[in-house]
């Protein structure tokens, strides 16, 4: 089995003849690790794949946010991250007249929004012009550590399709690591076990396979 | 006061059976905390001391940096993590120990790669016994890699001092109370830069020397809990 080489913050990253990307710093020509995690080595480049990390907003990513404050023009969204992100009147498909936005979205509901801006001091800006982003009406939130989104989704999203289709439930994955659910309450707690343990398993290889046959045996159960 | 305790034995052991150059346990868990962003629990001899990393935008917006995070340490004693109560709340001492455990942590903190946040560590005493401050900025420093801030490095802390008239490493409570002196120091592992050093008593240009380069000696050691205290948490999982 081919194991990924962990390293430690501080640690010497060989980099060879690949172009290094992310989580490493440069001394005196050599690359050091500036995380806790594992070595991603691609084509071109190399990366350090952090086990745990803040999110930190990305243009066009797609999130899941929950309201935190109304303003007069805007509403300010917490994107489980570090950085508040924010949501102007106009960027939402409903026609908001400045001082009304209470009437649309209210603090401690939750939104699947896309970020249209980001900048180099980490603001950001949504929006919900696009297909498929709404204000989130029923249903349950839970959320993951922003590193593990990938795995939860799986290459071409297979392991959020197994999941959605073996317990019956209607689920989206924000890139932040809010994840929205809804369905029947048994189907519901099902899959929120199913999620949590693609996230603490994460690395180990053939986990598709296992999660299969898991999903199987809790379907005979009920 | 002029004490008449004998703090090395006749067969040159100290008072609690560790030869000179001889650490006390040091046992570190993380993820002790589920709703922090990462926790780490030492268990330093006697010493216990949980530390929490939580990052988000600093508050207020006014003490915000536009291009770097700031690093907040709050060095904190239970009151009866010591033989007397403390008295609860910052005091000088406290004051001091979150100071220079903040600036440690600041010169590995990577603080471009989070504008305008703030990375508290919050650190809380449980038991007392010599040598907190360096077990709080290892621990500390176990807590901010388990949140995933970038670091350029892990900040690793030793203590060396001087009692019964020898040299002597990591002082137990004794050794620190009725010793000559006491040398806390931490280093990035890496580098072997200094991030915190202090001198409380009095030794000479030799003894130092020696109670540094023992320190060096113990601080691959600790450093190597560190990294097995981190992997532990995925360890369980590759087993399978």
């Amino acid at each position: 089995m081919e194991t990924k080489q962990i390293v430690y913050p501080g640690d010497r990253v060989d980099v060879d003849d690949l172009k290094p990307r992310n989580g490493m710093y440069e001394n005196n020509s050599e690359y050091f690790s500036e995380y806790f995690g594992v070595v991603q080595k691609s084509e071109k480049f190399i990366d350090i794949a952090p086990f745990n990390s803040p999110y930190l907003p990305r243009a066009n990513d797609k999130i899941i946010g929950k309201i935190m404050d109304i303003g007069a023009t805007m509403w300010t969204v917490d994107i489980n991250s570090p950085y508040y992100s924010l949501l102007h009147m106009n960027d939402t498909p409903w026609h908001v007249s400045s001082g009304d936005l209470g009437r649309y979205l209210n603090i401690g509901d939750y939104i699947y929004a896309k970020i249209s801006v980001s900048n180099e001091i980490k603001e950001s800006w949504l929006t919900l012009r696009d297909n498929g982003l709404k204000k989130l009406e029923v249903g349950r939130i839970i959320s993951v550590k922003p590193p593990k989104v990938p795995r939860v989704i799986g290459k071409g999203g297979n392991m959020i399709n197994l999941i959605k289709n073996e317990t019956d439930t209607r689920v989206i994955v924000g890139q932040n690591g809010f994840i929205w659910i809804d369905g029947d309450v048994d189907n519901v707690n099902n899959a929120i076990t199913a999620i949590k343990i693609v996230e603490k398993e994460a690395h180990i290889i053939g986990l598709t396979d296992r999660m299969s046959e898991y999903l199987k045996k809790l379907k005979g159960e009920n | 006061m002029e004490s008449n305790i004998k703090l090395i034995t006749d067969d040159g052991l100290r008072l609690d059976g560790r030869a000179l150059n001889e650490m006390r346990p040091i046992k570190i868990q993380t993820g002790v905390v589920e709703k922090a962003d990462g926790s780490a629990y030492i268990e330093w001899g006697a010493n216990k001391i949980i530390a929490a990393v939580y990052v988000r935008e600093a508050y207020p917006k006014h003490a915000q940096n536009i291009d770097r995070a700031i690093v907040k340490a709050r060095y904190n004693m239970s009151g009866y993590s010591v033989e007397e109560r403390k008295r609860p709340g910052p005091d000088r001492r406290t004051m001091e120990i979150s100071k220079v455990v903040t600036e440690a942590l600041e010169s590995t903190i990577v603080l471009e790669k989070l504008p305008r946040a703030e990375v508290d560590v919050f650190i809380q005493v449980l038991e007392a016994d010599a040598g907190t401050r360096i077990a709080s900025l290892t621990t500390a420093s176990v807590a901010v890699a388990d949140a995933g801030v970038p670091m350029r490095d892990m900040v690793v802390g030793c203590t060396a001092g001087k009692a019964g008239g020898k040299i002597v490493l990591d002082l137990s409570k004794d050794e620190d109370n009725f010793g000559e002196a006491d040398i806390p120091m931490a280093i990035l592992p890496r580098t072997k830069k200094i991030v915190l050093l202090q001198l409380d008593g009095n030794v000479s240009q030799e003894e130092f020397d020696e109670a540094t380069s023992m320190m060096m000696n113990a601080i691959p050691r600790i450093s190597e809990i560190q990294r097995n205290a981190l992997m532990s948490k995925y360890n369980v999982e590759e087993g399978e």
